[in-house]
């Protein structure tokens, strides 16, 4: 039987769906303190489909790999939890301020310092960015194949691994050589809870963490400096408010409503 | 002086329309920085393709066609976007933010160590200062995109790297051919000078297309649910609304996740976006996500029993009331009025 080491990259985010009125600040800064930080969603996907394989091969490893600040081991805990044989934190404040670019370069001399993998796993995109940039970028930056937007893990040998993906209209399956790295989609298998004999377990598990002379990075290629754009402005989203026409709930109401609509072209 | 470059994706033999959308931008930013349009297809049979580019006013029309190009995979495409940068120096490159698009412009962006800002709803050509430097860029590309779930707008430029890359995403910009288009030029390139056998490792076996369930990207009017619709059976009172409309039924996030209805047909930042005739948006209370993916409705009606909901503020039409009660009635009405 096949055995196979499995690298499960994974971002700890603020919950942007949470997003209330103190969510941010009277600049049109995000008031970080207000939102909770999560396990970024479409990373819990790709940790089910690393673990599942994990349950099919057994002797499989899988390894979490984040970068952050220092909270962010608890990215890499919770991947232990659930399943995930160790991890790493990537931290150094010279990584920070990277945009996708300058994230993947750094997360890539991390994969190279872990060395030896068959497949890289991911969740499709953040949810406090949305870009879907970092999977296909780290791929790049490996020399690897990326099949993006899987919904499942169908099949794999020493060789090839088969898999279900999304597209635009339907659904295809792809057959890709080893190694590869594939990015998950919200629709695929929810990820399994914490386990409650590995809580107790490897609840001591020291979690490595790593800066830029660790993965022998370049500097000038991580964080701000690394990063080639650039934010010109944000803003808060600001709406013209309108001359609205109100209507209340009565039948003469509602009848007047669709006389207007009709009598404007707006319907029929 | 650079051109600027647009992917064009291909479904089937026909142009997607984001790509048209973004060859109507691509040419009157082209125009405004007196430079040529450029445009790119990639895929096989590509017979009288350029009769769905070319109308947009393209100078010039790169064609990749072979067996081995269609359907899309990620490696052939990035080295043939890849090594025709290489040589053409694009100052932009824009491609729709579909699932094609979305993977393959982080690829070839990180190739060409360029930057790439994903999921663009507004392109701009303006001045940038850097801050530290006190250097002044002219002309350079705003990418404007919605960021952290919806809630600001951020304008992003790349000062340095080129070409200035960036995905749109589809139904935010016009699709408008020209009406008298100078007749482009058409460069059949030879695709072994950039694909190589490796670049073909990875195969599509097997391909399932599902009949679309909805045409909310074209429709006229959209009728749309929230939370407040309740239910399942509140979402098909709004079919019903819908079908005397000959409208299409949208929903938040809030009822998708609810498990109101499917959520291919959620309206958003990570929805669709949708710009009707007239929104009739019920029980949506109107979080900045949600307006982000219909604001360019020409018409908003929104019905809800919270006489401040935030969608409200940007509403043409406020209808203060339940929804249970509100749209019967106007079910009924509008039968009245189609007798």
């Amino acid at each position: 039987m096949e055995k196979f080491n499995i690298i499960v990259l994974a971002k700890q985010v603020p919950d942007t769906r949470q997003v209330g009125k103190d969510a941010m600040n009277a600049d049109g800064t995000i008031n970080r303190a207000a939102l909770p930080a999560v396990f970024n969603p479409e990373d819990l996907n790709a940790l089910e489909q690393a673990l599942a394989i994990k349950d099919r091969f057994p002797g499989s490893t899988v390894t979490m790999l984040t970068m952050g600040p220092e909270r962010a081991k608890e990215i890499v805990m919770e991947g232990v939890y659930r399943g995930a044989d160790d991890g790493y934190l990537l931290s150094d404040r010279l990584f920070a301020g990277a945009d996708t670019l300058a994230t993947s370069y750094a997360l890539s001399t991390a994969i190279r310092k872990i060395g030896k993998f068959d497949i890289i796993i991911g969740g499709r995109q953040a949810i406090d960015g949305d870009t879907a940039q970092v999977g296909p970028q780290v791929a790049e930056k490996l020399g690897l194949n990326q099949i993006t937007y899987v919904e499942e893990v169908l099949e794999m040998d020493a060789k090839n691994v088969t898999v279900k993906r999304v597209i635009t209209g339907g659904v295809e399956t792809v057959k890709a050589p080893l190694p590869c790295l594939l990015t998950v989609n919200g629709s695929a298998a929810p990820c399994r809870p914490r386990n409650a004999k590995l809580l107790m377990s490897r609840k001591r598990y020291e979690v490595p963490t790593w800066a830029v002379a660790d993965v022998n990075a370049d500097p000038a290629k991580c964080g701000l400096s690394g990063s080639p754009t650039k934010v010109k402005k944000i803003e808060n989203i600001v709406f013209q408010a309108k001359e609205s026409k109100r209507f209340g709930a009565a039948d003469a109401d509602i009848a007047a409503l669709i006389d207007e609509l009709a009598v404007n072209h707006i319907i029929g | 002086m650079n051109s600027v470059f647009v992917y064009c994706e291909l479904e089937g033999n026909q142009v997607a329309p984001v790509s048209q959308e973004l060859l109507t931008k691509g040419r009157s930013l082209a125009s405004q920085l007196g430079v040529k349009l450029e445009a790119i297809a990639i895929g096989s049979e590509l017979k009288e393709i350029e009769n769905q580019i070319l109308p947009y006013g393209v100078d010039v029309l790169h064609l990749f066609d072979d067996k081995a190009l269609a359907p899309y995979t990620t490696a052939p495409h990035s080295a043939i976007l890849v090594k025709l940068f290489q040589e053409e120096k694009p100052q932009i490159a824009l491609m729709g933010a579909t699932v094609i698009g979305r993977d393959l412009g982080p690829r070839v962006s990180s190739a060409l160590g360029s930057g790439l800002t994903a999921d663009c709803t507004n392109l701009e050509i303006g001045e940038y200062e850097d801050k530290k430097t006190g250097k002044v860029y002219e002309n350079l590309l705003y990418q404007i995109r919605p960021a952290f779930g919806g809630n600001i707008i951020a304008t992003i430029v790349n000062p340095d790297h080129r070409p200035q890359m960036a995905t749109v995403r589809q139904g935010v910009m016009k699709n408008e051919p020209l009406k008298d288009a100078a007749k482009g030029t058409i460069v059949n390139h030879k695709v072994a000078d950039y694909v190589s056998q490796a670049d073909l490792a990875v195969s599509v076996i097997e391909r399932h297309m599902q009949k679309p369930s909805h045409h909310l990207d074209s429709a006229s009017i959209v009728v749309a649910g929230g939370y407040g619709m309740g239910s399942r059976e509140g979402f098909d009172m709004l079919f019903k609304l819908a079908d005397l409309l000959h409208a299409e039924v949208g929903a938040s996030r809030a009822a998708v996740d609810a498990g109101m209805v499917d959520h291919d047909r959620q309206i958003g930042q990570t929805g669709l976006t949708v710009r009707p005739k007239l929104y009739i948006a019920c029980g949506i209370s109107g979080q900045i996500q949600h307006i982000a993916g219909m604001r360019e409705s020409s018409l908003i009606m929104s019905i809800n029993q919270d006489p401040d909901a935030p969608i409200n503020a940007i509403a043409d039409y406020v209808v203060t009331g339940r929804v249970e009660d509100v749209i019967p009635k106007m079910i009924r009405n509008l039968k009245e009025i189609s007798k």
